[in-house]
């Protein structure tokens, strides 16, 4: 069942991410309204996948790399989903889809066989502490990749090549808008992750914050994005700055998320 | 039955002629009642405009159709045949069918792409529709225009550039602000470009218009006229960080606002992005400011370099809506010729029916005894003889329409079986490609 569920859910993904990829070459809107409508379905299969697999194995399905990076793509899809809904930007699918449906395909290389958890994750912790930080990962990959589109259509403005890009690419300001939308939800977020964690860190091995990699990385992510937030409120960081701060952020999110679990032993490791 | 399209535009005839033949709108009746009365011409439609005066009609004769036409003109505009003649065109055929496509879809306007003539047509057409000039064909052919024009519209980018160097620098400021209605254009220096662009931004929906010239008065008169603020030249770089938008045309013969200047106007702005707009020659803006960041400036030779690269835009668009144009125009012509195929059809079964009842009849008044069973097997025989007879040289008339032959077996038709050549009108629409 369940296999057959995510099979579904990468098929109609991929075939989203086609649409949207080709309503960059070609803005038709229909082509736009029938792309959001075959992700909005992906999206609810994709729910349903996680909610089964959740009532399988009777714990928050986000402990293997298989189940995080899956839930990963889901919530990047949602939060996708909400900008479309909100701002109109359809055009912002061409950049997100094709990184969402990355992530969903390394989900689908590991194995994907229900794991007995380990005792020291049995916690309620663990949902808010893993749906808050993906969700908070979810906002910062949408900001990195409004971040790239505003890089390119900064350059353009600056350099006056007014070329098919630039007619495709949306407004500066609604690419701003996008980042800040996306920071303002994202490190609420993220910081409640880091809490949430430092408790249940407190609960099973005894102390709130012992330095392991990922708590440090973590750290530095938000530190990252709470300098971006402070900045824009105070001295009007915003644009290129907020766009490049939205880009390093998320490549710190990448070693964070894939470096740290992969290359240095820590609590996280059992992911 | 034929299209045949006669008259004049800013391609062949200078503006004095155009105006000497142009017809009003409100007296349009009289005119159109007459076109439709001339022999020969079954429909009409006169279209009016600035650029141009044509007449699209239906006639059985072309050469005879338009003769009437142009002299139609000339009499109806008091205008000597002989001084319009040599602007006048003519259209029959393939060829007319496009020309009103190319029209109304603003291919062959002055400006390619300008929205207004579509309105115009549907308006002359609607006048032709309200007077009962225009008939079954010319219908069928304006709803085709209209939605030929629709999809150009939609298909091609013909229209969504902007050819002048205010519009286009409107169009930059979309792609930095998104929206304009909380935005404020500064003009400084009351020029007539200024003043201009200034007018588009305003069309486009601007919050407020601040302006400020060297004389105040000018500045103050111009604001009121603007519905805007002025502001004394002195002070205008005070004023500067309340500007989103900045257009600059003064006559000063050297930099007036300089990196320095925009760098604290920005910090007092928190960064916000200004557009800086430097139509003035020589240069208001030091071009440093463009290497700022959230500033984009833009001078006249940018935004010419916008202007071009859009009309060589739109010249490609208007290849792809020339291809939209050739194919409708095909559709379209099939359907005309079906028009006259179908009447020859039923033509040739009335012909066919007529023969064998009257020798079935002539057969059946001679022979004494027959039973009403077998007259009426009689009578299915004969019915199933013509139907298998007319079976073959039906289909191939009905599939011939798409090609081009058909003309030739019409003919080769009407000869043979000595076919009237006054059909009978088929006043059904068999079609319907979607459009309304």
């Amino acid at each position: 069942m369940n296999t057959v569920l995510f099979s579904v859910v990468i098929g109609i993904y991929g075939a989203a991410t086609l649409l949207y990829v080709v309503y960059f070459a070609r803005p038709a809107e229909t082509l736009g309204k029938a792309a959001g409508r075959i992700l909005a379905s992906g999206f609810a299969f994709h729910c349903l996948f996680t909610v089964n697999r959740y009532l399988e194995s009777g714990y928050t399905p986000i402990t293997n790399p298989h189940e995080s990076l899956s839930f990963f793509s889901l919530a990047v899809v949602g939060v996708f989903l909400a900008f479309q809904w909100k701002c109109r930007a359809v055009i912002l699918g061409s950049f997100v889809m094709p990184v969402a449906f990355l992530i969903l395909l390394a989900s689908a290389s590991f194995p994907s066989a229900v794991t007995p958890l380990s005792p020291t994750l049995k916690s309620g912790w663990l949902a808010v502490h893993a749906v808050g930080a993906f969700a908070a990962y979810a906002t910062f990959t949408v900001a990195f990749c409004a971040g790239v589109m505003y890089l390119l259509q900064e350059r353009y403005l600056k350099k006056k090549l007014l070329g098919v890009l630039f007619r495709r690419l949306p407004s500066l300001d609604i690419l701003d808008d996008i980042n800040y939308r996306c920071l303002a939800f994202g490190l609420p977020l993220l910081t409640l992750a880091i809490i949430s964690g430092s408790l249940w860190a407190k609960s099973a091995w005894g102390a709130y914050w012992s330095w392991d990699p990922k708590e440090t990385w973590s750290l530095v992510t938000w530190f990252v994005y709470a300098a971006l937030l402070h900045g824009r409120l105070t001295t009007g960081w915003r644009g290129r700055r907020a766009a490049i701060l939205a880009i390093v952020g998320f490549c710190v999110i990448l070693f964070t998320f894939l470096g740290v679990n992969l290359l240095l032993p820590g609590h996280h490791s059992n992911r | 039955m034929n299209i045949i399209v006669v008259g004049l535009s800013h391609h062949t005839a200078p503006l004095e002629i155009r105006e000497k033949l142009a017809f009003e709108s409100n007296g349009i009746e009289s005119p159109l009642r007459e076109l439709t009365s001339l022999p020969d011409i079954s429909e009409g439609i006169i279209v009016s405009t600035c650029n141009r005066v044509e007449v699209y009609a239906v006639t059985r004769d072309i050469a005879a159709g338009m003769a009437r036409i142009r002299r139609f003109l000339a009499e109806r505009r008091h205008i000597p045949f002989s001084s319009l003649e040599a602007y006048l065109y003519g259209y029959h055929g393939e060829n007319a069918v496009r020309h009103v496509f190319r029209v109304a879809a603003s291919l062959d306007s002055l400006v390619v792409g300008e929205p207004q003539i579509l309105g115009q047509i549907k308006s002359a057409y609607g006048y032709a529709a309200e007077y009962g000039a225009s008939g079954l064909v010319l219908n069928r052919l304006l709803h085709k225009a209209f939605f030929v024009a629709k999809r150009i519209r939609t298909e091609t980018r013909i229209a969504s550039s902007a050819v002048s160097i205010a519009f286009a620098a409107v169009e930059l400021a979309k792609k930095i602000f998104d929206d304009l209605s909380d935005k404020t254009v500064f003009l400084v220096g009351a020029g007539e470009m200024g003043e201009l662009a200034a007018r588009h931004f305003i069309t486009a929906g601007v919050r407020g218009v601040m302006v400020a010239n060297r004389t105040f008065e000018r500045a103050e008169r111009l604001a009121a006229e603007l519905d805007g603020r002025p502001v004394r030249f002195e002070d205008f770089l005070d004023h500067l960080h309340k500007a989103d938008i900045v257009l600059s045309t003064t006559g000063a013969p050297h930099f007036i606002i300089g990196t320095k200047d925009v760098a604290e106007v920005l910090r007092r702005r928190k960064q916000r992005p200004m557009f800086f707009i430097d139509i003035a020659v020589p240069r208001d803006v030091d071009p440093a400011v463009n290497e700022l960041e959230n500033v984009y400036l833009y001078n006249t030779d940018d935004l010419q370099g916008v202007v071009e690269s859009n009309l060589e835009q739109r010249r490609m668009e208007a290849e792809k809506a020339e291809e939209i144009v050739a194919d409708e125009a095909g559709r379209f012509l099939s359907w005309l010729s079906s028009l006259e195929v179908v009447p020859t059809i039923v033509a040739l079964r009335s012909r066919f029916e007529e023969i064998v009842r009257s020798e079935v009849e002539r057969t059946l008044s001679a022979w004494k005894g027959i039973s009403p069973e077998h007259e009426r097997r009689l009578d299915a025989m004969t019915s199933a003889m013509i139907s298998k007879l007319l079976h073959t040289p039906i289909s191939v008339l009905k599939h011939t329409g798409q090609g081009g032959r058909i003309d030739l077996y019409l003919d080769a038709l009407r000869s043979l079986f000595d076919l009237s050549p006054e059909m009978r009108e088929v006043d059904e629409d068999n079609g319907g490609d979607g459009d309304g």
